[in-house]
């Protein structure tokens, strides 16, 4: 649980330094989940169900949802694909600076 | 179906999503590597922390045994193919209106 509070810390900030308007349009957000989660979450069903991963009682919450899936999982995959979109929209508006920035630089060394 | 075997089909489906579905030409654009880059990066620390501390176990039978970050490497085929296909669907779907 303190893991994806990280995540959440470490990516929603984008937002709002790299104005990305991924959480402004949540339409967008909530079609993405929606088409992209379910292959996911069938997927952890049938590794729990398996047992091909299983957690530490002890260091979750022990809050099981459909399906045998910890709460936690579920969080997972509404958290990490919002990271992604972020990440990746945060990279499309820094990356025109970074090369403004360089171009700067160069201009600066040639004078 | 062991786990090594789910994570490369996994990734194999995502690839051809992306060559007969949606042609978002994300994997020609550098800045879609970048991002991935990035959430490689959080993602071996974050996994690697939750696999060190054994919150999460795997059946050692499903996976081929190569780890990464001390987490199996097939996390890395399946956090490819849950980001990926993310970004695919989410660069396929036009911001909504006010949004662009």
């Amino acid at each position: 649980m303190a893991m994806l509070g990280f995540v959440v810390v470490a990516s929603w900030w984008l937002e709002f330094a790299f104005k990305t308007r991924v959480l402004r349009d949540p339409k967008r957000v909530l079609k993405t989940l929606a088409i992209v989660v379910p292959f996911f979450v069938l997927w952890d069903a049938y590794a729990i169900a398996q047992g091909h991963w299983f957690f530490d009682p002890e260091q979750t919450l022990g809050i099981i949802g459909p399906l045998d899936i910890p709460l936690e999982e579920y969080l997972f995959f509404i958290i990490i694909p919002i990271a992604a979109m972020l990440t990746l929209e945060g990279v499309r508006n820094v990356l025109p600076v970074v090369r403004g920035w360089i171009s700067q630089i160069k201009k600066v060394r040639s004078n | 179906m062991p786990y090594f075997l789910l994570a490369q089909i996994a990734i194999v489906a995502v690839v051809l999503a992306e060559i007969f579905i949606f042609k978002t030409g994300l994997f020609s654009d550098i800045r879609f590597w970048l991002a991935y880059g990035i959430v490689v990066f959080f993602q071996l620390l974050t996994n690697g922390y939750l696999t060190f501390n054994n919150i999460v176990m795997y059946d050692p039978e499903v996976i081929g045994g190569t780890r990464v970050a001390f987490a199996p490497a097939e996390d890395l085929f399946f956090g490819f193919a849950l980001v990926t296909l993310t970004l695919l669907v989410w660069s396929k779907i036009k911001p909504s209106k006010g949004n662009s």
